[in-house]
């Protein structure tokens, strides 16, 4: 499983052509403790960065959006019952959605994990 | 995420300490400020309802007015009783403009030789302006900027403020918007029960010099802990505080800002010093003709969980406009959302539903009754 990080702090982990996407622990930082999450619809096809998740925290609100082309196969409900697992788990048990990719070569434009940490310094 | 500044902004005496203590510093009113520490917004929110917390709040104006003339000078100011202000006792006020409209909301304390006057950073440098053009011929008008300000909030507060009291007797301010001189931590303080938060808690007005060391020694006492503006935010939307420059401006009057409570008897029709403040025409005529006020500050809940922010539309069921929201965020010990909006005041009472428009789509809100989170002064 390899995973690739978008300039918006989106994280996408890839298990064969599905993908689980979240955002970086820099960015729930940055956003500061989350309240509210809502989902996109299970079957809805999105593009690459299409607003896809909603979320708000203390501070602002912000949107998740889609790292690359596909279609939302599954959500992951534990973050709208609890917001706060973003904040604590962002890149394990605060995951947001699962996309069926439609085309890998996306993922694979986006940075690798050295490149990520590049971008955020 | 922070906008660009050109501005050069200032520093209040606790900035090195606020950055020792891991603050994420913004800028605020021309400050640089503590927007959250590592603890975060919630927590921050959270930790001053259960215990204490500590409150930088320098960048507010401080400004004294001398001379036997000062409370009469300044009842031409504001709509508010200051003559009537015992010793020892500290009152909230509004400056009006000749519109009726605010120009800023303050605090006036009576030490009893003098007014000591606590002003939004914000307002600052037009308020002490504003005094001294208005009044300064009837009183002295000092300014000082060689004080800071610290709030210091919850129901631990007195618990804190004692562990740095240096007298062994000392009498504290008995209640809330009483006042005292206390030595804290070797320094005398200028203290009132007052606060931003709807809990028990003081204002602690210090000479800046000796700022951190009493908010490092405050900070040393059991369950007291640094709070930025983000949970400040927060605690005061919660109790229903209006934030000057949101809720209030210079186009509402404090009678649509539903703070008739601030305007006394005295001052208004009637009154033995009836009138006699900038606006006084138009906000007594609302005071007393109720149905010529055309908006109202109202409190709202949603149903959902979707904080609902400021500037977002509130429409009625033909999708009509009747009001904007001037406040609205999470609220952490609501657990749930909470809103400060201005409807038509035909659709102000409790109770009245309406549908605010979240990201275009019509979400439904109701007017309740404010606080949100109960006050908790000590009476």
């Amino acid at each position: 499983m390899s995973t690739r990080y978008t300039d918006d702090h989106e994280y996408i982990k890839l298990d064969g052509d599905i993908g689980t996407v979240g955002i970086t622990s820099f960015a729930q930082d940055k956003l500061g403790d989350l309240v509210f999450v809502e989902q996109p619809k299970i079957g809805r096809t999105l593009k690459a960065k299409e607003d896809a998740s909603i979320i708000e925290s203390v501070k602002a609100a912000a949107e998740v959006k889609s790292p690359v082309d596909g279609e939302v196969i599954e959500v992951n409900q534990a973050v709208v019952d609890d917001p706060s697992l973003v904040n604590t788990d962002p890149e394990g048990a605060g995951w947001f959605f699962k996309i069926k990719v439609a085309n890998a070569s996306q993922v694979a434009a986006l940075h690798d994990a050295a490149a990520y940490q590049k971008l955020i310094g | 995420m922070s906008e660009p500044t050109s501005e050069i902004l200032s520093k209040t005496p606790l900035f090195d300490l606020h950055v020792s203590l891991g603050a994420r510093m913004v800028p605020f009113a021309g400050y640089e400020m503590p927007v959250q520490y590592p603890l975060g917004v919630m927590k921050e929110h959270l930790h001053t309802r259960a215990h204490a917390g500590l409150f930088d709040v320098s960048h507010m104006g401080q400004v004294e007015l001398h001379g036997a003339d000062a409370a009469a000078a300044l009842e031409t100011l504001v709509p508010v009783d200051v003559i009537g202000l015992p010793a020892g006792r500290q009152r909230y006020a509004l400056f009006t403009n000749d519109a009726g409209g605010i120009m800023d909301d303050l605090m006036i304390y009576n030490t009893g030789e003098y007014l000591h006057l606590v002003v939004n950073a914000g307002c600052k440098a037009q308020d002490f302006a504003h005094l001294q053009a208005k009044i300064g011929h009837r009183c002295e008008v000092k300014v000082r900027d060689d004080l800071a300000l610290l709030a210091l909030q919850g129901p631990g507060a007195e618990a804190a403020l004692v562990h740095v009291i240096r007298p062994s007797s000392f009498v504290l301010p008995a209640s809330f918007m009483g006042g005292a001189r206390l030595n804290l931590a070797g320094t005398e303080c200028l203290v009132t029960r007052s606060g931003y938060t709807g809990e028990d808690g003081f204002e602690i007005s210090v000479p800046a010099a000796q700022c951190e060391a009493l908010a490092k020694a405050l900070l040393a006492a059991p369950n007291v802990q640094p709070i930025g503006l983000g949970a400040r935010d927060s605690l005061r939307l919660e109790a229903g505080l209006c934030l000057y420059g949101h809720d209030l401006d210079t186009t509402i009057t404090p009678v649509e800002a539903s703070l008739n409570w601030a305007m006394q008897k005295v001052r208004r029709t009637g009154g033995e010093r009836a009138g006699g403040f900038p606006g006084a025409a138009t906000i007594l005529s609302q005071l007393d003709n109720p149905a010529s006020v055309k908006r109202k500050r109202v409190g709202l809940k949603p149903e959902g969980r979707a904080p609902i922010r400021e500037g977002v539309e509130l429409v009625d069921a033909n999708g009509a406009k009747i009001g904007v929201v001037t406040s609205g965020g999470f609220g952490p010990s609501v657990n749930g959302p909470v809103i400060m909006a201005y409807v038509d005041a035909a659709q102000s009472a409790v109770g009245t539903t309406m549908n605010a428009l979240l990201r275009g789509t019509p979400t439904p809100v109701s007017v309740v009754a404010m606080p949100f989170a109960p006050h908790r002064y000590k009476r």
